[in-house]
């Protein structure tokens, strides 16, 4: 197991290399250390000398991939592309634009988000996994056809509306909650509630539909003919086979979505004011703030992959036939 | 007066050509009509995709421009029908049907200020009720005779008499008989109301359509030869060429799609600021940028399909058919066209409809985050985004926000429900 998780990890580094070759390329070639320095210092009047100044000062002064001046190994390690990429492995994602520090902005934002995005991911589950298990106990009937109905026209309502139209019934006609912004602590709470809800509401269409096709492929399997036939109730049959059985598809896709939980909801958080990861990075684009995103696109990647492993480890806690490193 | 073509429009022109000459040429296969044959004969089906071309009628119809002699400015057809609307503009907001505008202006009348309701330009003040039978008159016609037509075509095709045609013509009349309603009475009324600036809503919901559609439908001509070619090549030859293909949609699926998104965009923004001599027009400027969007939303989402045809490919290159093939000695590309990429079919079809609604939905989105279309374009995005505030006014002010929604809603809609129709007949799995 631990042999395992270590080789996963040792796979991932040349994946984080991929990202941070394609950040790159987005970042410096197209957009180059000279065009950021004319960007910066203005467009009139900037002198060559003030543009290797400004490139030595945030240290852009060296070659892109290949160091012709250095000797041996240096001629590899001493460019642009390694030495940035070292320093966003090492978390270190200096200074953003308006001179403020990345890595600490991030880390005080993170809780903002999570207690929007935990809170919206653990009801969504719980919620989507308990209507489609009813649906399924009551397919083919009236029930089913509606709510599958209902489900394809969630589905086809765009996420703005659900925002907007939730925080115009909730804050504006019916004044329950404050239509956007933040506290800490416990106050929190009524900032919160109307994000969470809005969150879970407009992931059931879709959310519904997949759990229910997992088990309704799980229903036409042996086992739960088995299971029946040995007189099992139809709940019985339901929520202790079917349920578990239909956990490893479940597993691979909720588990990778748990660590990207950190990087917050880009939409919901600006339209609510939530200073988290989410308005952040809105906030970054807004200002073409290219640090910050850069920063948020590696720790992106770095979460996925996160999750990527976690979902493997998570077979073997559900599935005793999976054995990992074999 | 003579035509002119963006980039766009060329390629919406060379994908119906292509569509329309595939899908002749699949009709000759008796087994393939008798697939969609079956998915026609749900009455769903039918409303979903009669839904479906009324939009790709409009989309088509804004796509043809030209220009007009004696005048430097770029029309479409779509323009052209609504000139009077474009000539006139309103100063403010007005509600739908109203006369007069929506806020209260100061005026000065005989010495004495006050506070009045400002009448609008556009509008006549025509009864409504009687422009509405001549509406209703002019619709009945127009679908009346499409139906006749039809109805005459379909008598030489009698094996499609089975299908639910009366659906699909109740359908079609209403979607006509209800657009007729609103352009006739466009003429006296502003029938979905004007916006901030004093634009006719209902204008920019339709021009709005081609904005849409274009992503939706162009995004997959980027998506498809991406996620076929790979996807097959890593199922179908394995060992180095498999490692480094998943290896391709692992780095690619880990960058938040939003973000490579907004990068990709930031950057093509700052490159376009720094050579302006590049484009004539605005036209021309947010035409290229749509192009643009288009590649980066196809670079970004061919990955799911790409997995899904990969593993397909893998199961299916183990099916007897294909060992006996092979044992035949045909070649390895003959196998991929003419056994393999026949049976994936259906996983392409299903997503490529199932992508175009999840991707007019991401255009609103990233047009709120300001990476979407140009501003200066008519998008259903940029309709939401910048009615947004508006609803912080008090009174309300709905109708913008309400017809983008409206127009989206039921395109996503029709196209959720074709696909699963799709899914429903297609997919193997569902053939107990």
């Amino acid at each position: 197991m631990l042999g395992y998780i270590v080789r996963r990890i040792a796979y991932a580094i040349p994946i984080l290399v991929g990202v941070n070759l394609i950040t790159f390329m987005l970042f410096f070639m197209v957009n180059t250390p000279d065009d950021m320095a004319r960007a910066q210092l203005g467009a009139k009047r900037v002198t060559p000398e003030m543009i290797e100044a400004w490139k030595i000062d945030k240290g852009y002064d060296k070659p892109l991939f290949i160091n012709k001046e250095a000797s041996g190994v240096g001629r590899i390690t001493d460019t642009l592309f390694v030495q940035e990429s070292l320093k966003l492995f090492r978390f270190d994602f200096g200074l953003s634009d308006a001179n403020r520090n990345i890595a600490k902005d991030i880390k005080e934002r993170m809780i903002p988000s999570l207690s929007i995005a935990l809170p919206t991911f653990l009801i969504a589950l719980i919620t989507n996994i308990s209507l489609a298990l009813l649906l399924v106990l009551f397919r083919g009937s009236v029930l089913d056809t509606g709510m599958m109905m209902i489900a394809v026209m969630m589905m086809s309502i765009s996420g703005l509306f659900y925002i907007i139209a939730g925080q115009v019934l909730f804050s504006k006609i019916w004044h329950w909650v404050p239509i956007s912004g933040y506290a800490s602590g416990w106050e929190s709470i009524k900032f919160v509630i109307l994000p969470i809800l809005i969150g879970v509401l407009s992931g059931i269409g879709s959310g519904v539909r997949w759990y229910r096709s997992i088990f309704l492929e799980q229903m036409n399997q042996d086992y739960v003919r088995t299971a029946r036939a040995k007189g099992l109730s139809e709940i019985r049959v339901m929520f202790v086979h079917v349920l578990k059985n239909g956990m490893l598809p479940i597993l691979t896709g909720v588990v990778v979505v748990i660590p990207t939980l950190f990087m917050g909801s880009l939409i919901m958080e600006s339209f609510f004011g939530i200073p988290g990861l989410g308005s952040y990075t809105i906030d970054a684009i807004n200002a073409q703030d290219f640090a910050i995103v850069k920063a948020m696109v590696f720790l992106g990647s770095v979460l996925y992959i996160v999750g990527l492993i976690l979902t493997d480890i998570s077979y073997t806690l559900f599935d005793p036939r999976v054995k990992l490193g074999e | 007066m003579h035509l002119t073509f963006l980039w766009t429009d060329i390629m919406v022109w060379l994908l119906v050509v292509s569509l329309v000459f595939w899908g002749w040429n699949l009709s000759k296969s008796h087994q393939v009509q008798q697939q969609w044959h079956e998915i026609f004969r749900s009455h769903v089906a039918m409303i979903s995709v009669v839904v479906l071309l009324f939009y790709l009628f409009f989309a088509l119809l804004d796509s043809l421009h030209f220009i007009r002699s004696g005048s430097s400015e770029m029309v479409s057809l779509l323009d052209w029908l609504f000139t009077h609307q474009t000539q006139v503009s309103e100063r403010t907001y007005s509600a739908p049907f109203a006369t007069v505008e929506y806020t209260q202006s100061l005026m000065v009348k005989d010495g004495i200020s006050q506070q009045v309701y400002l009448p609008l330009k556009h509008v006549t003040g025509a009864s409504i009720l009687l422009q509405s039978l001549w509406a209703l008159l002019l619709g009945g016609a127009i679908s009346g005779a499409l139906i006749v037509l039809h109805r005459h075509w379909r008598k030489r095709e009698a094996h499609t008499s089975e299908l639910p045609w009366r659906t699909a013509y109740i359908t079609l009349s209403f979607l006509i008989l209800l657009f007729t309603w609103l352009y006739w009475l466009s003429f006296d009324y502003h029938v979905l109301g004007t916006d901030k600036v004093g634009g006719d809503v209902f204008y920019q919901s339709l021009k709005s359509i081609r904005t849409g559609v274009l992503i939706g439908v162009l995004t997959t001509l980027v998506t498809l030869p991406l996620a076929i070619f790979l996807g097959v090549s890593a199922g179908f030859f394995r060992g180095w060429v498999d490692d480094l293909i998943q290896y391709i949609y692992t780095t690619l699926n880990s960058i938040p799609s939003v973000l490579l998104i907004a990068a990709a965009v930031l950057l093509m923004q700052v490159i376009m600021d720094a050579h302006p001599q590049w484009f004539s027009t605005t036209q021309e400027r947010s035409d290229i940028r749509l192009l643009f969007l288009v590649l980066i939303l196809g670079i970004t989402s061919w990955t799911g399909l790409c997995r899904l045809l990969r593993a397909e490919t893998l199961k299916l290159s183990q099916v007897e058919f294909v060992t006996a093939a092979r044992a035949f000695g045909v070649s390895k590309m003959g196998i991929i066209r003419r056994h393999i990429i026949p049976n994936l079919m259906h996983i392409i079809l299903i997503s490529v409809v199932l992508d175009f609604s999840g991707l007019v939905l991401t255009e609103a989105v990233l047009s709120y985050v300001g990476v979407g279309v140009d501003p200066t374009m008519y998008s259903w995005g940029n309709m939401i985004n910048q009615a947004r505030l508006e609803m912080a006014r008090d009174p309300m002010v709905w109708w913008s926000l309400f017809s983008a929604f409206i127009f989206m809603f039921v395109l996503v809609l029709s196209a959720n429900l074709l696909s699963d129709r799709i899914q429903v007949v297609l997919d193997p799995r569902n053939k107990r």
